[in-house]
């Protein structure tokens, strides 16, 4: 079951059941490998379309190295057969069971930790996450625990009328992070929500402090319920940072899966695979624009045709 | 497994070093530790080509073979390139002959605009102009109100006419903020526009007719100093799009090696003004590039080290060192050597601060005392000979002597005498078991001396630990702890 019943006569309706907006993901992410060309002996330029997706040089030599002694094993020469194999290998590598919300228990409210560098795309993805938990039945509460950046209150407050969700922020201004976290949870508990999703200010990996703080609004909310999910936030325009970003947060936030935002764009994303690989994150969600339907749950499958161009 | 460029390219040169000309395939051996670096601090792969065959062709010509250290001339090579591209276009913030200036803003979502308006308002203000903020961001829900709020915060005016969320002309607020700002004398007028995927066409216009609308003397570019491969495609779409005048690198306090800082000023050939380092309002600096160049290249000022161990430092020497202590032969005369050949090379605090990653040795730093050196000296140097080859003869009478000669106490030499014996012997494990060092510098950093502070809890501590707790301790550089461990040697 997706979440508790309301009652006994009352069932929510399923979220699964609510159609996500068809957002056409391998449009969205341009074809890169147009120009790769696909011939066994020097497989470099395939090499190079991996790094410019931003793989990081480590994981496209690695895939090269794969994807040869693949061809080499099953006898495959042709560009055809080499790129199937090439989408075969990358699937299988990027698929996972465990890339849907952990939204199975019984818990009441389930809890959602948003976290994630500055600029990331959090508030937004906060704001179409509730509209859609909203669509699907659930009563959402939205805890604005940025208490620091100038509106960023009033930021989630939008998104909160937009998405039909409730919102607790904070009392005073400037008032501690993680009381405002430990409140929504309070709050939800109250209002008999099923999700509360916490927003939490940006925050750099390398600064010592801030990272600190986030630890602190996780307890401070484990104090009253499990936190049943810790969302990071990543951009994908970001480079090779992304992977010391996921392993900070995970260190003091137990991430337990990756919104990769902005995919609307023409960066690629790439460096997920190497983060899914070295640190066994699942991507759960994307985010491909500004509206409040933009986004989807990450499809493996679609990711990797949108690479090699044969989405459209 | 080597961690940065530096260290890679000095195993790199470990090798070069013998040959003392670099024949083509050295180059490309170093070209190849450089193209990684690039690569993994994100600057584009094509500007990562280019840049390698400058560089190859610079290296192959002739002022690098008849350079005196030529290893050394082809990081210096990449260091001037890097410079080059960074700082070519060098250039301050231009103002209008006639007021108002008109500086308009333009990057992608989550960039750091608006935060950046603030923060350059804040500061034209202290450069005694009136600047006024201009809310055209009317897409992000609540930015003209985060633009309001960081007004105020900075005593700027906010020009925001239209409440934002989607309702509001940008291009008509624009063009008001011009004809107000006249009005009423502001003397910079700064514009904040939302953020905008290059790819998105629609907006990409909206850009272009703001620009057109006001005219601005200064299009700046706001980049995240984050950013992956992209970077060149964005700023490209920029460039042909809006048009930009200079570039603004932000959230540079982050730990991103910011090659984007590369691609951006290689591919649109324009200056990059300001680097923006913070959430404050203060956080704002004048770009420099070679300090990014450093950064790019995760190189501290590795130049200066390879030079003075090269200098200093005879590879056979510390050759036989290892070997006297696989031997278990080390004597406190090999010892007093080995610290003597350290000496050369200058101070060691200096040294080490010239090591890449030495930031997290800070704390050490301050803590270590250079005179510790001195006094060890001392007490060495007041035993006879026979006592330095076998310490084992120190009795009580000889240590009393040797503390009376050397202005010690007799606490400080047993001291001295039990830490070099542990010393010794991990100094024979070390030997055989063979850890990663910096080559030129004898096994490990050994005699790098102890902290003052004393802390002879260590002794117990160094013979029990693990092997790579020894290691680590006997490297005496790469202990991750705040507290001031006694090295190897804990003099």
């Amino acid at each position: 079951m997706f979440w508790r019943k309301k009652s006994k006569d009352e069932v929510s309706p399923q979220v699964q059941e609510v159609e996500l907006p068809k957002r056409n993901l391998t449009k969205s992410i341009k074809s890169i490998f147009t120009r790769a060309k696909f011939d066994l002996e020097d497989l470099s330029s395939l090499e190079d379309v991996l790094i410019q997706a931003d793989f990081g040089i480590d994981a496209a030599e690695q895939i090269v190295q794969e994807l040869t002694a693949i061809a080499k094993k099953q006898g495959l020469s042709t560009e055809a057969e080499l790129k199937s194999a090439l989408k075969e290998l990358l699937t299988n590598k990027i698929s996972r069971t465990d890339s849907a919300l952990n939204l199975d228990s019984e818990q009441s409210p389930y809890v959602i930790l948003v976290v994630g560098v500055n600029g990331a795309g959090k508030t937004t993805t906060i704001g179409k996450l509730a509209k859609y938990l909203v669509s699907g039945g659930a009563k959402v509460t939205l805890g604005a625990a940025d208490t620091f950046r100038a509106a960023a209150v009033e930021q989630l407050a939008t998104w909160a009328s937009r998405s039909n969700s409730e919102l607790v922020g904070p009392k005073t201004e400037g008032q501690d992070p993680a009381s405002v976290a430990y409140e929504a949870v309070e709050a939800g508990i109250s209002n008999q929500s099923d999700i509360v999703i916490i927003d939490t200010a940006g925050r750099l990996q390398n600064k010592q402090g801030l990272m600190d703080e986030l630890g602190k609004i996780r307890r401070s909310i484990e104090k009253q319920v499990a936190i049943n999910e810790v969302l990071l936030v990543l951009d994908a325009t970001t480079g090779q940072n992304a992977m010391s970003q996921a392993k900070a947060f995970t260190e003091v936030s137990n991430v337990t899966g990756i919104v990769l935002t902005k995919l609307d764009g023409s960066a690629k994303g790439g460096i997920v695979y190497a983060i899914q690989q070295q640190l066994d994150i699942p991507v759960k969600l994307i985010g491909v624009g500004e509206g409040i339907d933009d986004f989807g749950f990450f499809e493996p499958s679609e990711f990797v045709l949108g690479l090699l161009g044969e989405g459209e | 497994m080597f961690g940065n460029l530096s260290d890679r390219l000095v195993e790199t040169f470990k090798n070069l070093r013998s040959k003392g000309k670099l024949t083509a395939s050295d180059i490309d051996a170093t070209l190849r530790e450089i193209r990684r670096a690039l690569l993994e601090a994100d600057v584009a792969l094509e500007v990562v080509k280019n840049f390698i065959a400058a560089v190859r062709e610079r290296a192959l010509g002739d002022e690098v073979s008849k350079a005196l250290n030529p290893a050394q001339q082809v990081v210096q090579i990449v260091q001037e390139e890097l410079v080059t591209i960074l700082g070519g276009s060098q250039r301050q913030l231009q103002f209008a002959k006639n007021p108002p200036t008109v500086i308009m803003l333009a990057g992608l979502q989550g960039s750091g605009k608006t935060t950046l308006a603030g923060k350059l308002a804040k500061w034209l203000k202290e450069q005694n102009q009136t600047p006024l903020l201009v809310a055209c961001d009317l897409q992000r829900p609540n930015a003209v109100n985060q633009l309001q709020v960081i007004g105020e915060r900075v005593g700027v005016p906010v020009f925001a006419p239209e409440e934002g969320n989607g309702k509001g002309n940008p291009v008509s607020v624009a063009k008001d903020a011009i004809k107000f700002a006249k009005q009423k004398q502001y003397s910079v007028v700064l514009i904040d526009t939302a953020g905008r995927l290059g790819v998105d066409e629609e907006m990409m216009q909206q850009a272009k007719d703001i620009r057109k609308a006001t005219e601005p003397d200064e299009v700046l570019f706001v980049i995240d100093s984050m950013i992956g491969q992209d970077a060149v495609n964005v700023a490209k779409a920029f460039e042909d799009g809006v048009g930009i005048d200079g570039v603004v690198l932000t959230k540079l306090d982050g730990d991103a090696r910011g090659g984007a800082a590369l691609s951006v000023a290689q591919v649109t050939g324009k200056p990059i003004i300001f680097a923006s380092t913070g959430e404050g309002m203060d956080a704002f600096e004048p770009f420099y590039p070679d300090r990014m160049a450093s950064r790019i290249l995760d190189m501290g000022d590795i130049l200066t080290l390879i030079e003075q161990a090269q200098k200093n430092f005879d590879e056979a020497e510390a050759k036989a060192m290892a070997e006297k202590m696989a031997k278990d032969a080390f004597t406190l005369e090999d010892f007093l050597d080995q610290m003597q050949q350290l000496r050369k090379m200058g101070s060691l605090k200096n040294m080490l601060g010239m090591m890449p990653g030495a930031g997290k040795l800070k704390s050490q730093l301050d803590n270590f005392d250079e005179k510790e050196i001195d006094r060890t000296e001392a007490i060495i140097l007041s035993m006879t000979p026979k006592e330095r080859k076998d310490p084992k003869i120190l009795n009580g009478s000889r240590r009393l002597r040797i503390a009376k000669g050397s202005g010690m106490t007799v606490t400080d030499v047993n001291g001295l005498v039990n830490r070099f014996e542990q010393a010794a012997k991990m100094m024979k494990t070390m030997a055989k078991g063979g850890t990663p060092n910096i080559p030129g510098m004898p096994q490990g950093m050994g005699a790098m001396p102890r902290p003052q502070a004393k802390k002879d809890k260590n002794k117990k501590k160094a013979k029990s630990g693990n092997p790579a707790k020894r290691a680590a301790e006997l490297q005496g550089i790469a202990l991750p702890e705040d507290k001031p461990k006694g090295s190897a040697f804990g003099l």
